[in-house]
């Protein structure tokens, strides 16, 4: 029987993570994160969990400790954010490249310095060329239900790639909502046998080389090198087709849908689109439904699956529209600009005819998004239809 | 949708009240969204919590900047801090208090308040000054949006220690029977 709760997004991971039964889990608290790490410390000590739950020094270990997991065969789980994730980063490098479908949570935190232990996307958006799969939850059910779609989409024998399951520091983290907590026997039949080293493994039954030294000018080193490379790149594709099928399977098996790559509403009449990721997208929705009853033919793309990036879902959204607003809650320093629009703008060139698109950025450190400022970013986006477009990116909180 | 800010000092729940409130409310078939405000975490310091509730789903996940609903947990905090800011016409105040709408100076947007003496009940059943459950059952008897019964399923969620599910029944079922609710002239109507 599935059950009932009213919980927040940390706790609902933290379900999410219990369903799925990883044989380990290593966690170092950070904030927001750190409540997850005790739900799940707790859910250990209840049995509600079964899992060795390795307590380390600090996120280098934690990561280091799962590889070994992993290539072990155990299926594993982690969460961190902010300087926890920056102080990963070393073994988070090595783990796509090395196939491990290792999930982790990322309960996205705005980057220091100045301090700051609040929300905004900077981590999640400073790691989206690593090669980790990353997608973005926008409410609390739904981060419950991608950490255990996101062992299925990891494990995929064409996909073999870790996953985020990014949701915003403080507003998912803490923000409290009705939730389903799945039957166990119907995430064991989803979920299936897990195999997590039949490529490379750490095994005396079946020595083989891990990691070997590549590279060096001439000979086979750098051939080698790029076969790596290739291999993720097809594992990256490949799971654009994997996280719909398996979006697909879910809604199937557990009556809730979720749009598995690009979520496009009210777009089909529509003139024009904002472009949301994550939390804010409910107040965006909102907005986009107050402009039409004022008459806007207003539609909104919402982003959940960033890495892969969705060329196609995104390009059968955006052909539908003649002029995007993007909202980003995090900065591209070198462009100026939020990382999603600069993606979005990448899209677009696939596009035979050019349409403007703005770039705003706001909720960074913790701010609030809510349907005022998705006013004026629908404002501003519909005079971009009447070439009313500004050359800079729009700060969108008050006195940004 | 109807939406309600409490206001608190850190230590006394106001977080946690939110979520009881939450699970109450979802007990009654609502639709909610909860969420606290974002600050340093301090014993002491001012804090608020959020939530928002109706028949639909709701899909805004934000702060509330004009609720329909104050619940202020502590005394002492409407001299410090404007727990009336943003409130829409018509609204409900939920205050922690001995004192009477005379003694207090009540907006001309309040409709409708309910006091308690929370830190009276709160010394004498819990014998410390932690308000929350108080002041949920405070909310209860004035506003009449959930049952006192919803709101004990929501503590009995919470994992409280020794014997301190029952204590802050009790207290709830104390401040239930013993706030006072007034309407825009003064005049007690319970």
């Amino acid at each position: 029987m599935s059950k009932t709760i009213v919980c927040d997004g940390n706790e609902a991971a933290a379900w999410g993570v219990a369903r799925s039964r990883p044989d380990m889990v290593a966690v170092y608290p950070i904030t927001p994160q750190s409540s997850l790490a005790e739900y799940i410390s707790q859910f250990v000590a209840d049995g509600i969990i079964q899992a060795d739950l390795m307590d380390v020094e600090g996120e280098h270990s934690v990561l280091s400790v799962l590889q070994g997991a992993c290539l072990a065969g155990a299926r594993t789980f982690t969460a961190s954010c902010g300087q926890g994730l920056a102080f990963m980063f070393e073994p988070y490098f090595r783990t796509p490249p090395l196939r491990l479908p290792i999930v982790m949570s990322l309960v996205t935190r705005d980057g220091i310095t100045p301090q700051c232990v609040w929300g905004g996307q900077q981590d999640a958006m400073t790691v989206k060329e690593v090669g980790w799969i990353q997608m973005y939850c926008e409410n609390v059910q739904e981060v419950m239900d991608t950490i255990i779609m996101a062992y299925k989409i990891a494990e995929n024998r064409d996909v073999m790639l870790p996953v985020n399951v990014c949701h915003d520091g403080n507003y998912l983290s803490y923000g409290v909502e009705k939730a389903e907590i799945p039957d166990q026997e119907d995430v064991d039949a989803f979920l299936g046998e897990k195999n997590t080293n039949w490529h490379v493994a750490l095994d005396p039954e079946r020595p083989m080389g891990v990691d070997p030294l590549t590279g060096g000018a001439g000979g086979a080193g750098p051939s080698m090198f790029v076969r790596y490379r290739k291999g993720l790149c097809k594992g990256m594709q490949n799971a654009l087709g994997v996280i719909s099928e398996v979006h697909g399977e879910w809604a199937l098996k557990f009556g809730r849908s979720y749009a598995p790559l690009v979520e496009e509403y009210r777009l089909d009449d529509a003139e024009y689109a904002i472009v949301t990721i994550g939390s804010m997208s409910g107040a965006g929705k909102d907005a986009v439904d107050a402009a039409r009853e004022a008459g806007e033919k207003v539609g909104l793309i919402k982003i959940k699956t960033f890495r892969p990036f969705p060329l196609r879902a995104l390009l059968d959204a955006v052909s539908k529209v003649k002029a995007l607003g993007v909202v980003d809650r995090s900065v591209s320093f070198g462009w100026n600009r939020g990382p999603v629009y600069q993606e979005i703008l990448s899209a677009l060139y696939h596009l035979t005819e050019r349409i403007p698109a703005l770039s705003f950025i706001g909720g960074l450190a913790g701010a609030d998004i809510t349907i005022a400022p998705f006013g004026r970013v629908i404002e501003m986006t519909g005079k971009a239809l009447k070439g009313n477009v500004p050359d800079e990116t729009v700060w969108l909180n008050e006195n940004d | 949708m109807y939406e309600i800010r409490f206001h608190g000092r850190g230590g006394q729940g106001a977080v946690l009240a939110s979520k009881v409130l939450a699970k109450a409310l979802v007990e009654e078939g609502k639709f909610v969204k909860a969420i606290p405000s974002f600050g340093f975490e301090r014993r002491g310091a001012p804090v608020a919590a959020f939530l928002r509730y109706d028949e639909k789903e709701i899909r805004q996940l934000t702060n509330i900047y004009h609720p329909d609903c104050i619940v202020c947990l502590d005394p002492t905090l409407p001299a410090t801090v404007d727990i009336f800011a943003g409130m829409k016409e018509g609204g409900i105040w939920v205050q922690a208090t001995k004192k009477t709408p005379k003694e207090l100076k009540v907006p001309e947007k309040v409709i409708k308040v309910g006091f308690c003496d929370a830190f009276g009940i709160a010394l004498e059943v819990l014998g410390r000054p932690i308000t929350n459950s108080i002041m949920l059952a405070a909310f209860a008897r004035t506003t009449g949006i959930v049952s006192l019964e919803s709101l004990n399923h929501g503590l009995a969620s919470v994992a409280f220690r020794d014997a301190a599910l029952e204590e802050n029944m009790e207290a709830a079922r104390r401040a239930y029977q013993e706030t006072r609710v007034y309407d825009t002239g003064g005049k007690e109507i319970r």
